[in-house]
């Protein structure tokens, strides 16, 4: 057993877990945030996907010790009270989920891809760059939308800002 | 998973103290092959020491004709080198196209050289480039670093450093990947070396893992062409065949793979 300190979703929380705890189970079974979810479980499908430090990873292939002292963000982390983060949101209006089992995993990775490209995104970076995200429903074209969508509300947001 | 002790070194020397005081242990750095090993049950280290905080293990150095990648570094870090770009466009591309954005940002080079899977990428960047991997203890030649399956020449404990690339004349790299995982149904990578040497290195295609392929850098090396690899013949014998693809479609890969490399390489 270890106790693993971490700040999630802005809180800091403190979690004594076995060694071999994945840091999903530690976010779903500990901390009770069931957003983030296990799909494959083998690092292909995504819906795991969560914020280490910044960063889009599949939470899980990383041991809960490996995240020691890092600051993670889930899905549930992202809307500011009632108001949805603006990928949540572009997703609702472009109809970018079916079932939403993969949604999560998708939104984590598709505010990384903006994040990290910003304003320079088009159509082939966005289907290349979710080649790590698989959805069983949509055909990934509403999905594509609703991340175009949101890119061009986050520029304008951070305009504003 | 089986049970495991998680250690955190914030050294090589201390890494190597974990790791000989365990029954078992394995190193751990991106954890993207170990740890899906071990969910598996494949694998049950006692201890997993974690290199990836070692602050001498992650960087990316380019001085003169030599492109050094300290072992920790992730893909992703990789990728987005100005410097390597510059240096060796063939290994910025190939970082990039390794798994998906999530999977650069935790997986690294040394992981993927001493974890030596059949489809893994940079074993061919290696081997074609033929790199150097540097260990806590030696230097090693790409030539006799790999030694099939995921095996390699390392030594029980002995910890990857960092990796040189010498830049070479001309390089590309071409890969089919599986379309969910990404990992290579066939890779090739042809580098020309700034020597005139023609070096081949073929990942996911061969049972006994990366592999240079003779035929195909005789043809390069009279010449450096596409077209050149059209009239040779690939042979399917050693080659993989699963439900992906059989040894023959892998032995036209191969083919294919090679030619696209060349054109990537200009």
């Amino acid at each position: 057993m270890s106790t693993v300190k971490l700040t999630v979703n802005g809180k800091a929380v403190s979690v004594d877990v076995e060694d071999r705890t994945l840091l999903v189970q530690l976010l779903r079974d500990h901390l009770n945030l069931t957003g983030t979810h296990v799909g494959c479980d083998t690092s292909q499908c995504g819906a795991c996907t969560v914020h280490i430090d910044g960063k889009a990873v599949k939470s899980c292939t990383v041991l809960a010790g490996q995240a020691d002292g890092s600051s993670i963000t889930t899905i549930e982390g992202l809307a500011k009270g009632d108001e949805l983060h603006p990928m949540q949101a572009a997703f609702r209006d472009n109809h970018g989920l079916q079932c939403g089992f993969c949604t999560p995993g998708m939104i984590m990775s598709a505010v990384d891809i903006v994040k990290r490209h910003g304003g320079q995104l088009d159509e082939a970076t966005v289907r290349h760059e979710l080649e790590g995200n698989i959805c069983r429903c949509t055909g990934y074209h509403n999905i594509v939308k609703s991340v175009l969508d949101a890119a061009g509300r986050m520029k304008v947001a951070q305009a504003a800002e | 998973m089986y049970e495991t002790n998680y250690h955190r070194a914030s050294s090589v020397d201390e890494a190597a103290a974990l790791f000989a005081k365990g029954k078992e242990a394995k190193y751990l750095a991106g954890g993207h092959t170990l740890i899906p090993v071990m969910k598996q049950r494949l694998a049950g280290p006692s201890d997993v020491i974690d290199l990836a905080r070692i602050k001498e293990l992650v960087g990316i150095e380019v001085a003169g004709d030599t492109v050094t990648v300290k072992a920790a570094t992730p893909h992703y870090d990789v990728a987005a080198s100005d410097a390597v770009r510059k240096a060796i466009p063939a290994l910025s591309s190939l970082a990039s196209q390794i798994g998906d954005p999530a999977v650069r940002h935790r997986g690294t080079i040394g992981g993927s050289l001493a974890n030596n899977d059949p489809a893994a990428d940079y074993p061919a960047a290696a081997m074609a480039l033929g790199a150097t991997i540097k260990t806590n203890k030696r230097s090693i030649a790409a030539d006799d670093f790999f030694k099939g399956l995921f095996s390699t020449a390392l030594q029980d404990g002995e910890i990857i450093t960092a990796v040189s690339f010498p830049v070479p004349a001309k390089a590309g790299y071409a890969k089919f990947p599986h379309p969910a995982s990404r990992f290579a149904l066939t890779g090739v990578f042809v580098a020309k070396a700034k020597s005139g040497d023609v070096r081949v290195a073929v990942t996911g295609a061969s049972q006994s893992g990366v592999m240079r392929s003779a035929a195909i850098e005789a043809a390069l090396k009279a010449n450096w062409a596409a077209s050149a690899v059209d009239g040779v013949s690939v042979s399917s014998s050693g080659l993989l065949s699963d439900i992906h693809g059989s040894s023959d479609y892998r032995a036209n890969l191969i083919k294919v793979m090679a030619q696209r490399a060349v054109t990537a390489a200009g």
